[in-house]
């Protein structure tokens, strides 16, 4: 009899019912997020006079107020100050900027050789994007292309010299171009000589593991800023009498040995925390040193230190800045070097100035640390605890 | 057996260039040939270049009259001092703003950290905003910032901001009174020794008891009333011996009271707020590696949620957070060498004033760097100790 | 006797007391050089090490260690895989991993050794092209195989060295590096700039980084003996002065009226010291706002974070014309240092530096002549025996080739530049900006101090 069959089966589910009106919607959210409790409530209202306080002045001062075209300093000063905004103005003074934007780039290098600069900077972003695509092909052929070619032709064209392409002195290079130039070729050197140091440091032969210690401990141990300035001021005194060095390639020395005794340290880790199973079977399986470490362990520890290597990678590149000290314009120098042109000089040319490059730099920084966020994903293999 | 055999032969080498143990050997042999002949010819050419430029090398010039005067100085110095002291007074300067930077950075990160895990949404994007921002831009842009953009635009001394207390804010600094100690006055310094001596003993007593008999002990109160009350009581008693000098309008510039100089002020402030960005990052992590088990176990004890807090999360956060802390505070250390751009007189600047009016660059660069060395070794020293009386005793 | 002048006294016979005493010295003091002389002792019994390090070094230099390292490595693993290390290699021994994977590898380690070679040669190539070489002791030789002389100047000081709107470097201590580039080439504009600060100027010269250094330099003993450095002339007779803003500090017209200002200085330089000095003498206190570069001195006067800018004189009035408003700002009469600024070369090379000198001498001594860019070909056919002598067109002349240029070197030299005194009111006089009176600059026939030594 079918229809007193009292066994019941659930054929289809139950439509889930709506949550209760209380969590749901934006006031359970507000409720949830905000005033969960009284000292809650008090950390809001202190949020939100924080954020009445400063946002407000941020934005009338870099938008509604800004002065976003002009050709010297009336258009930035207040009347009192010999302009032409009203008194008691303040606004970001981009035209500054504008009037400048050439120079921040390129610094002085010549204005009708900056094709070369520029047509760099395209190839290099042309290489640049198919290879921090994952889905994009032949990876090989662009890396090949990116450190092996792109360096060659950009050290042709940028300094010139040969093929009829007139010379251009270093002192001339300024602005994002240095601060860019230093830090590939400052990347490129010091992520290979810093494994080396790495593997050096772990090494079983005595005299190479204390020369990596020595190495890496004092260099870790003293500001850049001394490195630079033995690079500007003892170089000279250590080599033979009459061989120089550019300076530019004197920073550049300056730069990548500093951050080579880093980028060691963080490789270090790695190392470490490959198991000593994969070791011994690189061993058992015959594998020569340098084929047991580029096969086996270096693409394991690198990939676990792949946050590290790019937090030293940034950290180089904010360092790049402290070539001002010694006297070469990279993008801060050339910010700096325009405040004291009279034909700009108001009180609100610094700060324009600063937050241009603070922005510029914090562009490349922040995209820098998203991107190793997104390979650490990409890349994560679930063996990690 | 065939197989034992072989295995007992000798292993077949391809040639005794493969013996790992001969190509160590060679490899480090060559080594020492490259160091030895590279440091041989780096010495041989400095030697050719210092006699062939007629400079003196060694320590002598250090004992020469500076001739310079420095701006800001925390022992008594003047153009009449040698060389080696106005190096010193910069040692001191760096010490300063590192030791007054690592205070503040450490509030300030300590605070962000917190408020980056806090269930308030408002307060987690502050302060996620806060570090984002901070990371990402070079602290030498920061210094500038306050120095260039915050601090040169402040009035002239003449139409300083007036603040409370008799303080004064402009573009030369910020000045407040400065406490002139009167006779009697060594006894306010003994009361408070005695109170930080009697605390300290106050609280061991108490711990002692607490472990004994379960019994607590109002420690943190005591504390604060042998600390604060002695000093008052010894200021009271030797008959109010504290006075202020009070800054005042001049031609140029204020005089009298404490000046805190704008570079000093620029370097400090830009110097904290970086770092605090960093040691944000690193509290964060530290709080978020003590696993949640760890705290429902407390809470299952009885603990209240600000006892959970203090006696079981932190000392195991703290574990994860010291080792990159250090490393923080020595990053604050040797970024105060920043101070040179904008003018302080720390280490950095002195020694590169000494070493461009005598000429000296190797001992000066050596100075240099022998002392960030030592500094930096014994910071990390330390925090080693530290950082052992905190680890986790294994059984 | 007077407590003031025992004390004095006393202090008299302590340090006649140390003189007598062997002088003290610091440990590190005696063992650097005993360092030195161990290792310069080594020397002799090494010197087959030398010899090597001398080879391999002298045409690579630092990178060659770099080179080495990444060399051996390259060695290495190349060697690995040609020996056909067992289980590995292109004999294929390594049969479970089956054949996909042997010609990975294979390829792997072709790729490696390919990307070694390029970074090596990149290295290679970097060093080469940015390392430039300049001469030991023939500055003139190498100057003349170059094909330019290469010019130490200022960051940028108007009327002395600073580059214009196109680039090019102008002022007095520019020009008188064309001079000498037109004495040495016949072409004054043979010269290449390299800006320098007050903290690198002598290691530049020192290491050959720049031939002349035309910088505003002062002449001092300590300059001349200590550091190794040759003054060949003073092409400027300043001295340290002071400016204020006559605007903010009315009233304030004289130097001693300054106790108690922030005074803005460029460190390590002469200027720092003298200011000391200065306000030690005086009995007046300052508060010094010390910067490493001029243009952070400028921007900090400029913003009224110091009362004072203090420097040579002739900077101040360059300065000035850089300022927001140039009207408000005022130089003080007193003179406080002699700054006697010329052009500096390396010791032990006279030759060079007779060059440098002569230059400088040849060009006061046109301007004594009368001989001008304008009427120089003119004043050739002059029948002044002394005109005809300086011009190089006396017969038989040696005067040029027994310096090391050419005979027509002053003809080249003023046709490049001009006499001094045109250079003079070009660059800092009346024809700029900066309308400096000649004052003691003047030929020593109108009451100045410039005089040239008889060019015969």
């Amino acid at each position: 009899m079918q229809e007193h069959d009292l066994s019941f089966v659930r054929v289809e589910m139950a439509a889930a019912q709506p949550a209760p009106p209380s969590e749901r919607g934006l006031g359970a959210w507000i409720r949830r997020n905000l005033i969960a409790s009284i000292g809650d409530t008090i950390l809001t209202i202190i949020g939100i006079v924080l954020v009445a306080m400063i946002l407000p002045q941020v934005i009338n001062w870099a938008f509604i107020n800004a002065q976003w075209t002009g050709t010297d300093r009336t258009f930035c000063a207040t009347v009192a100050q010999g302009g032409i905004q009203p008194d008691g103005w303040t606004g970001a003074c981009w035209a500054f900027v504008n009037a400048k934007f050439g120079q921040f780039m390129f610094g002085r290098y010549p204005l009708d050789e900056r094709w070369r600069p520029i047509l760099i900077a395209v190839l290099f972003a042309a290489l640049l994007v198919p290879l921090l695509i994952p889905k994009v092909r032949r990876k090989g052929l662009n890396a090949m292309l990116f450190f092996g070619a792109l360096p060659i032709l950009a050290f042709i064209l940028l300094v010139g010299g040969v093929f009829g392409l007139p010379h251009v002195e270093t002192s001339l290079w300024g602005g994002l171009l240095v601060t860019l130039s230093l830090s590939f070729v400052g990347i490129a050197v010091s992520l290979p000589l810093g494994i080396v140091l790495a593997l050096g440091r772990r090494s079983k032969m005595p005299i190479v593991k204390m020369l990596c210690v020595v190495f890496i401990e004092t260099v870790r141990g003293i500001p850049l800023i001394t490195v630079l300035f033995m690079a500007s001021v003892m170089l000279p005194l250590f080599l033979p009498a009459g061989v120089t060095f550019d300076k530019f390639l004197r920073a550049l020395i300056g730069v990548s040995l500093f951050a080579a005794a880093y980028m060691a340290e963080v490789v270090r880790g790695g190392l470490q925390a490959i198991p000593r199973g994969q070791y011994e079977g690189a061993d058992s399986l015959g594998l020569g040193y340098w084929q047991k470490m580029g096969l086996i362990v270096l693409p394991q520890a690198l990939k676990l230190v792949i946050p590290g290597i790019v937090n030293t990678f940034i950290g180089m590149f904010k360092d790049t800045s402290l070539v001002y000290i010694i006297g070469m314009f990279d993008l801060l120098g050339v910010v700096k070097l325009n405040f004291s042109d009279a034909n700009w000089a108001t009180p609100q040319t610094a700060r324009s100035g600063l937050v241009f490059a603070a922005f510029i730099f914090w562009l490349f920084c922040f995209g820098m640390s998203r991107y190793s966020m997104f390979t650490e994903r990409r890349l994560d293999t679930g063996h990690k605890r | 057996m065939a197989s034992q055999e072989i295995l007992r032969e000798e292993p077949s080498r391809g040639s005794f260039i493969n013996d790992p143990k001969v190509r160590g050997i060679f490899f480090q042999a060559v080594v020492v040939i490259v160091l030895v002949a590279s440091v041989w010819w780096i010495v041989q050419n400095t030697i050719d270049n210092l006699t062939r430029l007629n400079i003196a090398s060694g320590f002598g010039f250090l004992r020469g009259r500076a001739g310079f005067d420095i701006s800001d100085s925390a022992i008594a110095y003047s153009s009449d001092s040698t060389y080696s002291r106005a190096i010193l007074v910069g040692f001191i300067n760096t010490l300063i703003v590192a030791g007054a930077g690592i205070v503040t950075a450490t509030l300030i990160g300590f605070i962000l950290g917190i408020g980056r895990l806090s269930r308030n949404w408002l307060i987690r994007k502050i302060c996620m905003v806060y570090v984002e921002v901070f990371r990402n831009i070079p602290p030498l842009l920061v210094i500038f910032f306050w120095y260039s953009g915050v601090l040169a635009v402040l009035p002239a001394p003449r139409d300083s901001y007036n603040l409370p207390f008799g303080s004064f804010l402009n573009q030369r600094g910020f000045y407040f009174p400065r406490a002139v100690w009167g006779d009697g006055s060594w006894l306010i310094f003994v009361a408070l020794l005695l109170g930080i001596a009697m605390a300290w003993f106050v609280a061991r007593k108490a711990r002692q008891r607490q472990m004994a008999t379960g019994q607590q002990f109002p420690v943190f109160w005591t504390s604060a009333a042998l600390i604060v009350g002695l000093p008052l009581l010894a200021y009271a008693l030797s008959g109010f011996p504290l006075s202020f000098d009070f800054p005042q309008q001049s031609t140029f510039n204020l005089v009298g009271g404490f000046q805190v100089k704008p570079e000093f002020l620029s370097l400090y402030l830009a110097l904290s707020f970086y770092t605090a960005a960093f040691i944000a990052e690193i509290v964060r992590a530290g709080i978020m590696g003590v696993s949640k088990g760890q705290t429902e176990a407390a809470g299952a004890l009885g603990l209240r949620p600000g006892s959970i807090l203090r006696l079981v999360v932190v000392p195991q956060a703290m574990r994860i957070v010291i080792p990159p802390l250090t490393s923080q505070y020595l990053n604050l250390t040797k970024n105060s060498s920043l101070a040179i751009a904008i003018g302080y007189p720390d280490l950095t600047a002195t020694t590169g004033t000494v070493l461009n009016q005598t000429g000296q660059a190797i001992e000066c660069v050596l100075i240099m760097m022998v002392v960030y060395l030592v500094l930096s070794l014994l910071t990390s020293a330390v925090m080693n100790v530290v950082n052992a009386r905190m680890a986790l005793v294994e059984r | 006797m007077p407590i003031h002048s025992m004390r004095k006294s006393v202090t008299l016979r302590k340090s006649e007391g140390r003189i007598l005493q062997a002088r003290p010295r610091s440990a590190l003091d005696r063992t650097l050089p005993a360092l030195f002389a161990l290792l310069t002792n080594f020397q002799a019994r090494l010197s087959a090490i030398q010899a090597f390090a001398a080879i391999g070094f002298q045409t690579l230099s630092v990178s060659v260690i770099f080179l080495d390292l990444t060399g051996i490595i390259a060695f290495d693993a190349v060697r690995e895989w040609e020996a056909g290390v067992p289980g590995m290699g292109r004999n294929g021994k390594l049969r479970s991993h089956g054949k996909k994977s042997q010609v990975r590898l294979k390829k792997t380690e072709k790729g490696l050794w390919v990307m070694k070679h390029i970074a090596i040669g990149i290295l290679g190539a970097a060093a080469f092209g940015l390392m430039a070489s300049a001469a030991s002791a023939a500055t003139l030789d190498d100057v003349k195989a170059k094909g330019f002389i290469q010019c130490g100047v200022s960051t940028g000081l108007a009327g002395f060295s600073a580059p214009d709107d196109k680039g090019d470097w102008q002022g007095i201590d520019a020009d008188f590096c064309r001079a000498v580039a037109a004495a040495v080439f016949g072409d004054g504009t043979k010269v290449k700039f390299t800006p320098l600060s007050a903290k690198e100027r002598f290691t530049a010269l020192q290491s050959g980084e720049v031939d002349i250094l035309s910088r505003n330099t002062t002449w001092t003993i300590n300059r001349d003996t200590a550091l190794g450095l040759n003054f060949a002339g003073v092409t400027y007779y300043d001295g340290q002065g002071f400016m204020i803003n006559a605007k903010k500090l009315p009233g304030v017209n004289s130097a001693l009226q300054l106790s108690g200002a922030a005074v803005c200085v460029q460190s390590g330089t002469t200027t720092e010291l003298n200011l000391a000095d200065y306000f030690k003498s005086n009995k007046m206190e300052y508060n010094p706002v010390v910067f490493e570069k001029l243009d952070e001195v400028n921007a900090a006067y400029d913003a009224g974070r110091c009362d004072v800018y203090t420097t040579d004189q002739s900077g101040l009035y360059g300065i000035r014309l850089t300022l927001g408003s140039p009207a408000d700002h005022v130089v003080l009469p007193e003179i406080i240092s002699k700054e006697p600024l010329g052009p500096v070369v390396r010791q032990g090379d006279d030759q060079w530096f007779h060059i440098v000198r002569w230059t400088y001498y040849a060009l006061l001594q046109t301007e004594e002549l009368g001989i001008t860019k304008a009427n120089v070909d003119e004043m050739k056919a002059s029948d002044n025996p002394e005109i005809k002598r300086v011009l190089g067109e006396e017969a038989d002349t040696k005067i040029g080739t027994d310096l090391g240029v050419s005979n027509d070197w002053v003809v080249n030299i003023v046709k490049a530049v001009g006499n001094y005194g045109e250079m003079f009111e070009r660059n800092v006089g009346s024809g700029s900006p900066l309308k400096i009176a000649r004052g003691i600059n003047a030929q020593w026939t109108k009451g100045g101090l410039q005089y040239a030594m008889p060019i015969r």
